[in-house]
Parts: C-alpha cells; structure tokens; sequence
C-alpha cells in the first residue's frame, strides 16, 4: 500500500524535476566549500545562502499550490504558518546563545532581559532542545490551521470570504507579534543567532549545510504533493475545486478533504520557515506581513497552479528578479511586481509551466495525427481533437491519473 | 401507503423562501422499486423537492423519511448519497477536468474518508464495473477524454452513469433529456426503463413524450403540492391540471 502510494508520484516530469534539485543540492555547496576561490566555478557564501532562501520560498509556494492549484482554496495567509515555523525555530536558536547575549542570562534571551522580566514564559520551555522545536515547527503551523479550517470549511466559507478571512488571520497574528508582551521580541523580533546544533550558524559548512537542508526538504515535501495529488484523494480534490456541492452529492465529506490538504499545507508552510530563518538570521513580525502572502499567490500564479513543478519554478524566478531589481532598479520593483501579475493573468492565465506542457501536448498531438495521416505506424490510441478542444489530452489508458495537467479553475 | 413500506416518504413538507412558498404541504410516496414521473409547471417546486430529499434544503415543516425509518431531515448531503440517495442535476453537473474513466471512478461506491481515497488502489472488480458503466452510458471510446470536451448529451449519459456507479437504492433524476436530440431522448428513456428494473427512480421532466414513452405513474405539483396522481392518461383528463399546465 505505501510502494504504491510513493511509487505513484513519479513519472518524466518529476524525474527531471528530482534530477535537477539532486545536483542543485550537490552542486552548490561543493562549488562554495570546494573549488578554490579563485576559480570561476566558486559559489560565494553570500549566493548560497540567498539561494538557500529562494528553496525555501518555493517551498512555501509548493504548500499553497497544494491548496490553491488542487483544492480552489486561495489561501492569502499562508505566510502566517511560515512564520509560525519560523519563530518556533527562533525560539530554538535564541534559546542555543545562551550566556553569549549581549546581557549574558544564561536563561532569558536579550529582550526579556532588557524588559525586565524575571523568569522565562512557559512557553519558551522546551525549545533548548532541538527535537521539541523541531516538533513544534510542525505542530504550531498545523495545529492553528486544523483549528481555522475546522470552524471555516465547516461553515462552508469559501472563494472570495476564505481569503479575506485567511488575510485577517495573518494580519491579527501581525498586530499580536508586534507586541512586547507576547514574549517573542515584539517589533525586533528574534534575532543574533549564534549556532544552530552545535554548529556555528555563521560558517560556510553550515550554511551549506542549510542550504542542503532547504532543498531536501523542498524534495520530501514535492514527493509528498506528488502522492498526494496523484491518488484518488487528489482527484477529489480536484472535484472539490471544480464542482464543490457535485461532490457532496456522490457522498465526499467536502469539508474533510479541505481540513486534511490544508493542514499538511500549513505544516509544509512550518518547514519552510524553519529553514528560512537561520539562513537570514532574523525573525520578525514583519513575516506576518499580508502583503506577503499575495506575493506567494504570485509566484504560483506565474509559474502554473496545479503544476507543483511550477510553483518552484516561480518562487525561484519571482524572487531572484526581485534580488536583481532591488539592487538594480529599488524603485521599480512594485511595479514591476505588480505589472508581472497583471501579464500573467492575461497572457499566460495557466503559468509558465502550464503553457509549456499544453503546447507539448498539442505538438505530440499533431505528430501523432500526422503519422496517423501518412498511414505509418500504428493507428493513434487517441482519436485527434476537433480545434476548439483544449489542448492538454489526457494520455491513453484510463488508469494513469492525471490531475497535474487539469485545467485550474478560478478560484473564485 | 404507510411510512414502514415505504421507500421515500415525505408528509405535510413546507419551505419558505423569504415568504415564497416552493413547497406547500406536499406529501408524496415513492414504493420500493417504483419508477415515478414528476411534471408540474416552472416553479412548481419540483426541484426544492429534490433539494429537500436530497439534504442541501431543510424544510420548515413535514416529516422525509427513507426506507420508512431514516429521518433524512436530520442529515447532510454527504451522509444522504452514503445511505443511498443519488442525483442527477438538471444541468449536466459532471468534474470537467477529469476524464471520463475518473468522474467514474469517483462515483464507484467505495470508503469515502479522505485517508481511505489517500491509500486506495483500483481493484480489477472496480475496473470491471467501470468498464461495464462505460458501455451501458456508450462511452467506452471516451474513456479517456476529459468531461469537458464531451457533447452535451455524453455528460447527461455520463452523469447517470456516475449515479449508478454510487450504486443507489434510489435515483432522482432531474430533466435528464433537457437538450438533447429526439433520437437521444428515446435513447435516454430506454436507459432509464432499464435502470428502473432493479432501482427506485423518480424522474422530473418536462417533456411529456419522454414521459409519456417512460409509462409509469405520474404526479403532478403545482406551487408545491401534489394537485394530481396516477397514469398519463389519467391525469392528462384532470381539469385542474389541463387548466395549469397541459393545456396552455
């Protein structure tokens, strides 16, 4: 049952995918720790961390495709579990400077010393030790969005009013983190890391290490999507999406299936921003920040909803335009940002990845057809499509699920 | 008639939307094995009534029972397709992104929890069902083309061939010859007939030559009660009903 359930998620596109994070993965950090400086193939620390960051954002993009692309839920708070993960794996590290700090508490972190509090909140208990934090990465992220999506997807909220209400989540958790008396560093946030597992967060074989991290993570968690959009879950999903109360009607408890894809979204969601944070160093309320969950929707929007592939794909791209433009053009960025969403929406309303495979298909198609015509070769296992037909031709035999290459609807 | 032998019971069942009555009082017995014809004029309430049956409205008044003692009043969508109640819309409601093969799939009766659907593999007997459903809906060719790109009759076929993959006890089955060719409506009526030889099946339709060719008992609403009941012939002879419906 599981080798089915794990052996499902492959095919070409996922080996190409896997192919090429393997030698991501392998790649960068040998041309940061081994080829010599001087070399043209030499990575600088600085980019591996930078792109250590991007993994990360194409993992969070990953978990709102999941429920985004898949489900029709248009999350525009997913950054809320990012940071969610990302301060429980703050609390880790600042937990780890121990008598380093600037005040040298071998207990309080800086800022409830300079607070004046005199013991440590009961909820910082715990995350001196990796595993418990750890955990909580996964926990904290999923817990909150099991208890959300219990209350939302059970009063059948959906479209438009879900993603408003998702916007107040994060922004209610902004105001919230902004305060000192929550006891996570208010307005600085966390930050002044000094190692992470012992090792010392600023060396390059940690950062490297990091970045290694990140981009397994983004593996595990991409097989993980791939599973699960591949099995007849997934293909629920997709009705779910399409044609909500049809569902409801063959017997899918709708709001189940919501509450399942949207949980292990909200965990992937943790992971990421576990991994994000000691690789910028600083975790501040500013993560909460709404805006910042609309930009994720962008990058999934430009690279293809209900691709997987295509999230990464515009996370990565998205971000290191973003890196070039703010350096190059600071002030130009918005509205470059914003004219990329404009052009997509109208010009390329499946993504970048999702164009790509639809003329794939279509060009397979009429290589097929015109063979079909010629009178070589076997007659095609698919009869050729009329034009108006949409492009993207599911592959011959009933079995092969096929859920990736469907048409995403609107969310709304 | 009573409620204990029956299959579908509804009794005195009113709905109001804001002050509209679209069910008013209606009572209505479906028998085991029964295949019944529901006209009535637009807005007679024929589909509240299917609304109703079918957990998506709750009436304000009247008893629904199933099987003479499941209270469908008290449960939701979900749990009334599980017991045993499937629908057809008016408008072919099928999963456009999904092939032919998949929409089936989906509707073959099976655990529905999201861990059961996680870890399911298709067993050859599903297959073969699919593959049986495929050739009475005439579909096997489009077995693998997406809903989408199928003819407005094929996604009536197909989604009567997903009520039947749920495996019903009964089917309610809303205008399923709306637009459709005269050769195709037969075509449809044939395929009812059949379906009705081991199903319960209520149908509304508004066309009186399908319901005619289908030759079974009819009821008629208007604004929301039964105003008549029993063959075409005989009910087509009512005044009350010629006055709203037949004779305009």
């Amino acid at each position: 049952m599981m080798s089915s359930f794990l052996f499902r998620a492959m095919d070409a596109r996922a080996g190409i995918f896997l192919a090429l994070m393997a030698a991501v993965i392998i790649l960068v950090p040998v041309g940061n720790l081994l080829v010599p400086e001087t070399s043209p193939f030499h990575v600088p620390t600085y980019a591996v961390t930078l792109m250590g960051k991007y993994l990360t954002y194409a993992l969070l993009a990953l978990a709102v495709d999941l429920v985004w692309g898949y489900c029709g839920i248009l999350s525009l708070g997913h950054a809320a579990f990012f940071a969610l993960g990302g301060y429980a794996m703050g609390m880790y590290l600042m937990r780890q400077i121990g008598t380093r700090g600037v005040y040298g508490d071998p207990l309080l972190p800086d800022f409830m010393v300079f607070l004046n509090w005199q013991e440590l909140p009961w909820y910082w208990y715990g995350f001196d030790m990796f595993w418990f934090a750890a955990l909580m990465v996964l926990l904290v992220p999923g817990l909150l969005a099991f208890v959300f999506g219990w209350f939302a997807f059970r009063s059948r909220v959906t479209g438009v009013y879900l993603s408003i209400i998702t916007q107040a989540l994060t922004y209610a958790l902004l105001l919230a983190f902004f305060r000192n008396d929550m006891g996570f560093g208010g307005n600085n946030g966390l930050t002044d890391f000094k190692d992470i597992l012992g090792f010392d967060i600023q060396a390059d074989t940690t950062r490297a290490g990091l970045f290694a991290a990140s981009g397994l993570a983004l593996v595990v968690c991409f097989l993980i999507c791939r599973s699960v959009t591949r099995s007849k879950l997934g293909k629920v999903l997709v009705a779910v999406r399409d044609a909500e109360s049809r569902t409801r009607f063959l017997g899918y408890r709708v709001e189940h299936y919501k509450l399942f894809v949207w949980t292990l979204s909200a965990m992937m969601a943790g992971v990421a921003g576990a991994l994000y944070v000691p690789q910028v160093g600083i975790i501040n309320p500013g993560e909460f920040a709404p805006a910042n969950s609309i930009e994720v929707v962008i990058w999934v929007a430009v690279g293809g909803r209900a691709t997987l592939v295509g999230a990464v794909l515009g996370a990565v791209l998205v971000n290191f335009a973003k890196t070039w433009f703010t350096a190059a053009l600071p002030d130009i960025w918005l509205f470059a940002l914003g004219g990329l969403f404009v052009f997509v929406t109208l010009f390329l309303p499946k993504g970048i990845v999702g164009t790509l495979s639809d003329g794939w298909t279509a060009l397979r198609q009429r290589r097929i057809s015109s063979d079909f015509g010629e009178g070589s070769g076997d007659p095609p296992s698919q009869a050729p499509q009329s034009p108006g037909a949409p492009a993207n031709v599911p592959p011959p035999g009933p079995a092969v699920s096929r859920a990736g290459a469907a048409h995403p609807q609107p969310a709304e | 008639m009573t409620r204990a032998t029956s299959l579908l019971y509804l009794d005195g069942v009113s709905v109001a939307f804001d002050g509209f009555k679209a069910l008013n009082d209606l009572s209505l017995t479906i028998d085991p094995g029964e295949m019944r014809a529901i006209i009535g004029p637009n807005g007679a309430g024929k589909t509240t009534m299917m609304d109703v049956i079918t957990g998506k409205t709750r009436p304000d008044s009247g008893e629904v029972y199933f099987s003479g003692a499941i209270d469908l009043t008290s449960e939701d969508e979900a749990a009334i397709a599980e017991l045993g109640i499937g629908r057809k819309f008016q408008k072919p409601t099928v999963f456009e992104s999904h092939t032919v093969w998949d929409n089936l799939e989906l509707a073959l009766k099976a655990p529905r929890g999201p861990f059961s659907t996680l870890f399911h593999v298709i067993t050859g007997a599903e297959k073969t069902r699919i593959e049986n459903l495929l050739e009475l809906i005439r579909l096997t060719d489009k077995s693998s083309e997406l809903a989408a790109n199928l003819s407005h009759g094929q996604k009536q076929w197909l989604e009567i061939g997903m009520l039947l993959a749920q495996d019903p006890k009964l089917l309610l089955v809303d205008e399923p010859a709306a637009g459709m060719t005269d050769a195709e409506t037969a075509e449809t009526a044939d395929l009812l007939k059949d379906i009705a030889k081991d199903h319960s099946v209520v149908v509304v339709e508004h066309d009186m030559d399908f319901v005619r060719s289908l030759d079974v008992k009819v009821t008629v609403l208007h604004e929301g009660s039964v105003l008549a009941e029993g063959s075409l012939d005989h009910v087509s002879a009512d005044e009350r009903v010629v006055e709203v419906y037949l004779g305009r």
